[in-house]
């Protein structure tokens, strides 16, 4: 990424979409606890007072309020940051929302680390294993505002719970304005035949410099940008191990129980070939901010080409 | 009133039946709960076997989801589910498992089984009733012990604030939880004042006489702006004589010669 490359918080694309959305469809609410300018709601709030349900302090609340709004014929999106939404209300998700199959959109905003010096109490990064451990919950990590504005309106439209896993880090444009989001498809953003890396959210642009710093050193990576964690694409995943033989998984996460994990799941049952799994590394994070961190734990644009190189010494 | 009182009866020795049967349940706690059920389902909900889904139906969530059994009968009197599937509770691969499942059940409205997770739920559909200007009411049934949650607190705060005046809780108050009274576990007692502090109407009644039921669930007894509490003094083992108010009946299974005991006297209060 060069010094003018433009970053955008995806949470703007985010609200922008959900306020377009809930202008065509009136039974659109949203749902927060005191989150109103986190989850940057004060446009929806403005504009149709009665619409959002704020329940203050109290996420379990907010997660059965979303169950009940629900059942009562309206379509919530639940904001609240993306720790204590996943953290505090596990049970309720998993009770209310997922084995009920309450059609709420869980939104979970400023994931990750992207509450980064606030430390590890604000940090969001065992969602993907929390969640995606649920039958029933879609977990899906948007990488950019195109990406994020169609996760947004796919939710809309879908019949049923999930999860958006929102940040607030700044990440350059990567797919095109009228991206349409799939269910369970990953995007192949770049063709290569050595290894596959494979990302998501913030880490999806951290991979393709990655990329880019390998086809300097003739290495010619496939980058796939995987957005849903849960269903996983396990066609993307078998053709990353049949046509290159190694991969490679970036997540801001950790290591425990993510993406790397999710990948890792299919590559055994099927065609196993190496791999490394690149997140946060089993520790609670010391202070810094999202960017530092990555950065920290190898998850550099230098810092993932160089572990790529590591792992192409293990191909068979 | 007589009608209400022989739908109990009957349901008690169903489910007395069910949980002999099946050889697990919660057997205290269900016969503490059916005359409220009962009011529930057989004079005060608006809701319809034959269209369990339709959008303006009143709301109720058994948030005490371990009596499942309990409800699971009154469905099945109220013509939501076979009367024959009752049979089945607990058996492999049936829908009427220890917690009720509402992706499965035809009447149940959300999942319940962990305690605590009722109130917040009905607090968002009384929300979304009143969001959309719509008539219909909701109710919810949960244990006293269970009032232990902090979720539960969290709701009744939610609910007050938005006055929701559509709400209507029912705190089956038979003092005892699973493993002792709740007097010598973790007092709630008084429950009222503690209500009412936190903005709701709140009544006490008699939570095992139908007359006391009815009255209380009755439209006109609505409090405007605020969401009401109907604290309901029951007999956990209600009907039975020597499961009444008795700890170790929370989940109990009653040997043969209870189980013949026990459908005499109910049986006896049937004539």
């Amino acid at each position: 990424m060069n010094a003018e490359t433009k970053l955008y918080d995806c949470r703007d694309a985010f609200v922008g979409t959900l306020e377009a959305l809930a202008e065509a469809n009136p039974e659109i609410v949203a749902v927060c606890n005191d989150s109103v300018g986190s989850s940057k709601l004060g446009g929806f709030r403005d504009r149709w007072p009665d619409r959002l349900v704020n329940v203050g302090i109290a996420e379990q609340n907010m997660v059965g309020v979303g169950a009940g709004l629900a059942n009562g014929g309206k379509l919530p999106f639940v904001c609240g940051a993306a720790c204590f939404l996943t953290g505090r209300a596990l049970e309720q998700i998993k009770a209310d929302i997922a084995y009920s199959n309450a059609n709420v959109k869980l939104c979970g905003i400023s994931a990750g680390m992207a509450y980064g010096e606030l430390g590890p109490t604000h940090h969001s990064i065992e969602d993907f294993a929390w969640l995606r451990a649920l039958p029933n919950l879609p977990v899906i990590a948007p990488c950019d505002r195109a990406e994020t504005a169609a996760a947004t309106r796919f939710a809309a439209s879908y019949e049923g719970p999930l999860f958006l896993r929102l940040s607030r880090v700044g990440v350059p444009d990567i797919l095109p304005d009228d991206h349409e989001f799939a269910l369970g498809k990953a995007n192949r953003l770049r063709e290569g035949s050595d290894l596959t890396i494979i990302a998501n959210g913030v880490l999806t642009h951290r991979a393709l410099a990655a990329a880019d710093l390998l086809a300097g050193n003739g290495i010619e990576a496939r980058v796939l940008n995987m957005a849903t964690v849960r269903p996983i694409d396990e066609e993307a995943i078998g053709a990353a191990a049949a046509d290159t033989g190694a991969i490679l998984t970036c997540e801001e996460h950790t290591v425990f129980g993510g993406l790397g994990s999710a990948v890792a799941e299919v590559v055994v049952r099927g065609r196993p070939v190496p791999m490394e799994i690149l997140g946060v590394p089993g520790i609670f994070p010391p202070t810094g901010s999202a960017n530092f961190l990555l950065d920290e734990f190898g998850m550099s644009p230098e810092g993932i080409a160089e572990r790529a190189m590591a792992l192409l010494k293990r191909k068979a | 009133m007589q009608d209400l009182k022989a739908i109990a009866n009957r349901i008690r020795r169903r489910d007395l039946q069910a949980v002999f049967e099946a050889g697990a349940g919660h057997i205290g706690g269900e016969m503490s709960a059916i005359d409220i059920l009962t009011a529930l389902y057989f004079h005060v909900l608006d809701v319809d076997p034959t269209a369990p889904k339709k959008p303006d139906r009143d709301r109720f969530v058994l948030s005490k989801g371990h009596t499942a059994n309990a409800l699971y009968v009154t469905l099945a009197e109220a013509g939501f589910i076979p009367r024959d599937e009752v049979a089945t509770f607990l058996k492999p691969h049936s829908r009427l498992n220890g917690h009720p499942n509402c992706t499965k059940v035809p009447g149940v409205e959300t999942n319940t089984g962990p305690l605590g997770h009722g109130l917040p739920v009905a607090v968002g559909m009384a929300k979304a009733a009143q969001m959309s200007g719509a008539s219909w009411r909701t109710f919810v049934l949960t244990g006293d012990g269970e009032m232990q949650e902090g979720s539960n607190w969290e709701a009744a705060m939610a609910a007050a604030q938005f006055k929701l005046d559509n709400l209507t809780l029912i705190i089956d108050h038979n003092r005892l939880q699973q493993g002792a009274r709740l007097a010598d576990t973790n007092n709630l007692a008084p429950i009222p004042p503690r209500f009412e502090a936190f903005g709701w109407a709140v009544v006490e009644i008699d939570g095992n006489d139908m007359d006391a039921i009815v009255g209380a669930l009755a439209p006109e007894a609505r409090v405007a702006g605020k969401p009401k509490c109907i604290v309901a003094h029951t007999n956990k083992g209600q009907g039975i004589s020597f499961m009444q108010d008795r700890v170790e009946w929370h989940h109990k299974v009653p040997s043969r010669e209870q189980y013949e005991q026990a459908m005499k006297e109910l049986e006896a209060a049937a004539q």
